[in-house]
């Protein structure tokens, strides 16, 4: 599904990733776990295909395609969704143009027909239900005075309905209070399936509870550092970072 | 080049045409006429060395000899709606500057309600126009005001007595067919008598390629505790000059709103003047600009707080891509007296070309102490965060831009308080997004 090989980019001239292997099979989870700082969002990015976020070296391939090469909404339509680790507020449109903007951007590139006005509704009200979340939210603009946990469940709400084949969560679990983060679980369970990948990006070990990956790894100075099962996760949790050099508590 | 050089044709013209225009009998007329062609004569067409003028250059306009168009009217068989066609009951058509009753309707009309053509009133019913005419746009130091006072044959005459409401809106609609480099001089005359209400909108567009000119005069009067809404689309095609000048008296508890949204011309200038005739009124002025190619839009509005208690808002909003630029001049005037007034104004601008520009100059003249004034002018781009943001969503580059320009105008077209009038040229925005 998505093999990284000797990933190295640059941000503003700066190293972040210095040589990333990864390889994520269909209908796998995998976890990455690293203090701030150790390059996750920009390993995030650079699968998204922000501009700024310079390959220096290493590929990329996703379901047999050279990912690197194609534009972030080629990505997308091809089934890669990031969920932001901070969901950027877009003034004057609405949640609900925004959402269906998008499905029928995607679905127009898939070969399928753009859904009408009331067959968006017929789905948008199906999933927002599904994620505990208001019609309110939809009529609002998008992300605009939306609480941090709003927001996230908003990116995990675009995720449902975009239907991804590779969900990349961008420590999605932060800022959420525990009945949150079940919803949000619920909501990224909802989407396993034996096609679909995920690599889910954290901080804590905490919503690996719920979204329980088949593997975990730790990322530190802008490489894997170590990979494992789900226990890694506990072991991490328990002992922090400084194996790695790193000096914080996680 | 002299000022002889470009008016002379004009004055010639002038001289030949002068007998037959509508109302050529009526005194009081052919004394404005005359006093117009004079002035303009005397001031030529204004230059960038006048403040007014500093940013919008004429010279292209005064290079082409434009002439009124000939009598053998164009055909023309259907003339679209801004608005949805259920919702237009009262609509005249002016094509090429000349009323089209075929293409008109008036629907049933409440009593003390008079919605005619210019050319129209002046022979039927001139003594209702005398005084009126050229009272709020007087010909004094504007050239252009002065060349459409001479030339006006034909444009639109609104009546309303006291107390009446004109639920339904007017439409104006003045087609350019662009079949001759053709000179209209529309002039618009609204009268609403006290506690009168009613919305117009005026929508000019054009057809052809060839150049041409519309030099627009509108002489707006609301009474006291009147309400006017006025719209106005200007579609004009990519050759054409657009020029027009309004001018509103706003009497005591009045509320005067006018949104202009200005797609079209290669070169058009909006002027609006409000001036405030009794305390308690209100003026809001409001528009959407969307320039591309090498289109030059000049939007210049002066509101004088004449008098105490008024309150007056501006919010524009515009587009701007390719090499095209911008004007944005607001002049807010605080006479000695008029306390407790309040005035805000915002001109933003989106710049989605690096060969784009605006010219920004909010001008505030406060004569009084007990006032809120304000004004706000900003110039940005769009943002990469949220255009990479949408792209990661599968919409492309262009529809995420699309999405973004759409936003940022519509902050503008929300201004407006009539919800078809606001639908419409929200439509209007996401058509001249795809590029038409
Ligand atoms: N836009 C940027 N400009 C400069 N440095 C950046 C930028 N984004 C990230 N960095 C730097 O890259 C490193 C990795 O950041 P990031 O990928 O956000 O880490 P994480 O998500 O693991 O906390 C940090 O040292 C950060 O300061
Ligand atoms: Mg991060």
């Amino acid at each position: 599904m998505l093999e990284i090989k000797n990933l190295h980019a640059s941000v503003a001239g700066k190293p972040i990733l210095k040589g990333i292997d990864l390889s994520i099979g269909p209908g796998e989870v995998h976890a990455i776990m690293g203090p701030n700082g150790s390059g996750k969002s920009t390993l995030s990015y650079v699968l998204a295909g922000r501009d700024g976020y310079d390959v220096t070296d290493g590929s990329v391939s996703y379901d047999g395609l050279d990912l690197l090469t194609m534009e972030p909404e080629e990505r997308a339509a091809s089934g890669v969704f990031l969920a932001f680790q901070y969901p950027v507020e877009i003034p004057g449109v609405s949640n609900m143009t925004f959402l269906k903007a998008a499905l029928n951007a995607v679905r127009k590139h898939r070969g399928d027909k753009e859904l009408d006005a009331m067959e968006f509704l017929k789905l948008i009200r199906a999933k927002t239900r599904l994620l505990n979340m208001t019609d309110e939210m939809l009529k609002r603009a998008v992300n605009v005075g939306f609480s941090g946990g709003e927001k996230k469940r908003n990116e995990v709400l675009q995720m449902a309905v975009l239907d991804p084949k590779l969900a990349v969560l961008d420590e999605t679990d932060s800022g959420l209070d525990i009945d949150a983060l079940k919803v949000v679980a619920e909501g990224v369970n909802a989407l396993r399936g034996p096609e679909r990948s995920a690599l889910v990006i954290t901080h804590y070990q905490r919503l690996l509870d719920y979204i329980v990956p088949d593997f975990v790894h730790v990322l530190a100075h802008g490489r894997i550092q170590r990979s494992g099962g789900k226990e890694l996760a506990l072991e991490l949790e328990a002992k922090g970072y400084a194996e790695f050099g790193v000096d914080e508590a996680a | 080049m002299t000022v002889t050089a470009t008016t002379s044709p004009y004055l010639d013209q002038f001289r030949q045409l002068a007998p037959t225009l509508p109302g050529g009998r009526l005194p009081w007329l052919g004394a404005l006429r005359c006093a117009g062609a004079e002035r303009f004569a005397a001031l030529g067409f204004p230059g960038t060395r006048q403040e007014a003028w500093k940013y919008t250059n004429l010279r292209a306009l005064e290079k082409v000899v434009f002439a009124p168009p000939p009598a053998a009217a164009v055909s023309i068989d259907r003339v679209s709606s801004v608005l949805p066609e259920d919702l237009v009951r009262h609509r005249l058509v002016f094509v090429d500057g000349r009323f089209r009753a075929a293409l008109s309707a008036v629907g049933d009309l409440p009593a003390g309600v008079a919605i005619t053509s210019l050319a129209a009133a002046l022979e039927a019913t001139p003594d209702l126009l005398e005084g009126h005419l050229g009272r709020l746009g007087a010909v004094d130091g504007h050239a252009l005001l002065a060349l459409n006072t001479a030339f006006a044959e034909d444009g639109a005459v609104l009546l309303l007595s006291r107390g009446v409401d004109l639920e339904a809106p007017v439409e104006l609609v003045f087609v350019t067919t662009g079949v001759t480099t053709a000179m209209t001089s529309p002039r618009l005359l609204v009268v609403a008598e006290p506690d009168s209400r009613a919305t117009v909108i005026e929508h000019h567009v054009g057809l052809g390629e060839t150049a041409s000119f519309s030099n627009v005069v509108a002489e707006i009067e609301v009474g006291a505790g009147a309400r006017l809404e006025h719209y106005k689309v200007q579609r004009e095609s990519p050759a054409a000059f657009h020029i027009a000048v309004a001018t509103a008296r706003i009497g005591r508890d009045a509320c005067y709103d006018n949104f202009v949204l200005t797609q079209g011309a290669q070169l058009s200038r909006s002027e609006i003047r409000a001036v405030f005739a009794g305390t308690g009124g209100d003026c809001r002025l409001s528009g959407a600009y969307m320039v591309r190619g090498h289109q030059h839009c000049d939007t210049t509005t002066l509101i004088d707080h004449a008098e105490p208690q008024c309150s007056s808002r501006e919010v524009y909003k515009g587009a701007l891509d390719d090499h095209s630029r911008a004007v944005f001049q607001g002049k807010i005037v605080v006479r000695p007296g008029a306390q407790r007034t309040d005035g805000h104004q915002l001109n933003r601008a989106l710049l989605l070309s690096e060969h784009a520009e605006i010219d920004s100059k909010p001008e505030l003249e406060i004569y009084a102490d007990d006032v809120k004034c304000s004004h706000g002018c900003t110039v940005g781009e769009l943002e990469d965060t949220a255009l990479f943001y949408l792209r990661s969503r599968g919409i492309d580059r262009v529809g995420a831009r699309a999405l973004l320009t759409a936003a940022f105008l519509n902050e503008a077209i929300d201004e407006i308080p009539v919800e078809a009038v606001r639908t419409a040229f929200q439509d209007l925005t996401a058509d001249w997004l795809q590029g038409s």
